[in-house]
């Protein structure tokens, strides 16, 4: 199981280790990491599940979705180069050792 | 008997979302959450999506797991009814007997699905889908199924037709009006999805009424229509609607007029009682500040927040801007903005491309947007609409114009 660490603002880090095929979304809801919203529960219609993804492993990521880059324009805390949508980061075999960071806020 | 404590009735998207957004901005009294279905606080729209069609499990559904309640203090008690309330007295009355007290009492006790007076609707086979208990009655009978008639082209009779027929089941959608989700959406729209739901096989039939169900040994068997047709049928889904649980409230003495009455602070005349979610008519800035009751996840979320805001001491009126989506097969439906009233429509794109907005004006005014898988003028509708700016009918209607530019300029 890829583990992934969410980091929040206060420095706080969690990690998980996730069943391949559940998203990034899905586990920190599913584990009680707060700071993911997800108010649309993973259909890429609120960005509320915006995480900051550590800028070197962006690569390893799959590339952004046409739903995804339209709702990453709404998120409530900054878009920056690293910006994602973590209902539609699906964890696979790739992602071992994700760091998302979580933004200040959702909302 | 009245506490500090907020009291929730209702432990669905709205009332779920006070209790967690009470204790994220630091709220330290007492959080109790009532809910009458015996599961933790599930999300809804996957009923009809994912989790109907098999995709998802319960897991998938919750909006958070259990330790989540007991991590955040809020006292959850599932499987219980408020049958009461005493306003003098600040106190909720529970079925079986149990009295609580409120400092301030949060109704967010959503719909429930309006039965139409049909002869045979109580036979085997008749089936609804808001609650999880419905969905599993409703997945299990689809499996066995061959014919289903669905009664109501509303949003969840077409998401729930779309799965069926992608299960190679016989699907015929009977409606009242001449159009499908007619009471929400342009008559482009309308027309894109029926004609796309008949392409997938759906079979319709508009200005259909359905005078009875009739059974055999207490199962269904067919529908029959006023001109006296006869629909085969061994699932018959009833898809027309709700109606508001505004009891509740009318018995305390609060006013009901299609929903729970509040200000634009969502509060109803007793500043002690908010309402909020699919069961609260509110005065909606985005419909010229007229009574409004949506049934949308964006406004149980939002009416949420606000009555958290207020009760941690930072109030201010309700002012989001309403929008909603519903996944249709392949389809993605987004709306952003309210266009009831609508007297003029305006393509922005090729339906027959499959991807396509109508910009929806009133007397010139643009009210809303409707946008088919087109999420980037959906997010543009939204900032568009959220800061009130405007964009002229021609604007919309030529596709090289930039709708991202429009939405991030500057006014005045
Ligand atoms: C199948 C389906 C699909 C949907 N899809 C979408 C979608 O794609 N997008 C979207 O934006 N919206 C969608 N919606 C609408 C959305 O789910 C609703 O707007 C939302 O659930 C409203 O939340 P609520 O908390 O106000 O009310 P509800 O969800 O109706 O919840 C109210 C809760 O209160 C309980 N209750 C009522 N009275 C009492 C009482 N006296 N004591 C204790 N408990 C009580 C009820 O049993 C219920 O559990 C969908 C709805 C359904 C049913
Ligand atoms: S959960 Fe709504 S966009 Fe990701």
């Amino acid at each position: 199981m890829p583990r992934v660490t969410y980091i929040d603002t206060a420095g706080k880090e969690t990690t998980l280790d996730i069943d391949v095929g559940t998203s990034v979304m899905q586990a920190a809801v599913f584990n009680g990491v707060d700071g993911i919203v997800a108010e649309c529960g993973g259909s890429c219609m609120c960005a509320t599940c915006h995480v900051y993804v550590r800028d070197d492993q962006l690569a390893k990521l799959p590339p952004v979705g046409e739903d995804e880059e339209a709702m990453l324009e709404g998120t409530a805390s900054e878009r920056r180069p690293n910006s994602r949508l973590s209902c539609q980061l699906v964890v696979s075999a790739e992602m071992e050792g994700l760091v998302v960071y979580l933004p200040e806020t959702q909302t | 008997m009245a506490s500090d404590g907020v009291v929730i009735v209702g432990a669905s998207h709205a009332g779920f979302q006070v209790a967690a957004s009470l204790r994220q901005a630091g709220f330290d009294g007492r959080v109790v959450l009532i809910g009458d279905e015996p599961v933790l606080p599930y999300q809804r729209p996957p009923l009809s999506k994912d989790y109907l069609d098999g995709k998802i499990g319960v897991d998938l559904l919750l909006m958070r797991p259990e330790a989540f309640y007991r991590d955040h203090r809020i006292d959850y008690l599932p499987g219980v009814r408020a049958t009461g309330i005493d306003r003098a007295g600040k106190s909720v009355q529970l079925a079986g007997g149990k009295r609580l007290g409120y400092g301030h009492l949060v109704l967010a006790t959503g719909a429930r699905n309006r039965v139409p007076p049909l002869p045979g609707i109580e036979l085997d086979g008749v089936c609804y889908l808001r609650t999880l208990a419905e969905t599993e009655a409703l997945r299990q009978r689809l499996a066995a199924a061959e014919h289903v008639v669905v009664i109501g082209a509303g949003f969840i009779g077409l998401e729930f037709a779309a799965v069926a027929r992608a299960h190679g089941k016989h699907v015929c959608i009977l409606e009242l009006t001449d159009r499908v989700m007619g009471r929400v959406v342009a008559v482009p729209t309308s027309l894109f999805f029926a004609e796309a739901h008949a392409r997938a096989g759906v079979a319709f039939r508009f200005g259909a009424q359905a005078v009875r169900i009739a059974g055999n040994n207490g199962r269904v068997e067919h529908v029959e229509l006023a001109g006296g047709d006869k629909l085969r049928a061994d699932l018959v889904l009833i898809s027309i609607g709700v109606v508001p649980n505004g009891e509740l409230a009318a018995a305390a003495g609060l006013a009901v007029a299609n929903g729970i009455v509040v200000d634009e602070m969502l509060s109803t005349a007793d500043p002690a009682i908010s309402a909020i979610g699919d069961c609260a008519a509110f005065p909606c800035r985005h419909a010229d500040g007229n009574p409004t009751r949506l049934e949308a996840v964006q406004n149980a979320a939002d009416h949420a927040r606000c009555v958290a805001d207020r009760l941690v001491g930072k109030p201010h009126p309700y002012t989001a801007l309403p929008w909603f989506w519903s996944e249709q097969g392949p389809l993605r439906l987004q709306i952003a903005g309210l266009t009831t009233g609508q007297d003029q429509s305006v393509l922005r794109g090729d339906p027959a491309s499959g991807a396509f907005s109508v910009f929806c004006y009133r007397g010139g005014e643009l009210l809303g947007i409707e946008s088919v898988n087109r999420p980037a003028d959906h997010a543009q509708a939204r900032r568009l609409l959220a800061a009130g700016r405007q964009v002229t009918p021609d604007q919309a209607a030529d596709d090289s114009f930039d709708l991202r530019a429009a939405a991030a300029a500057r006014v005045g």
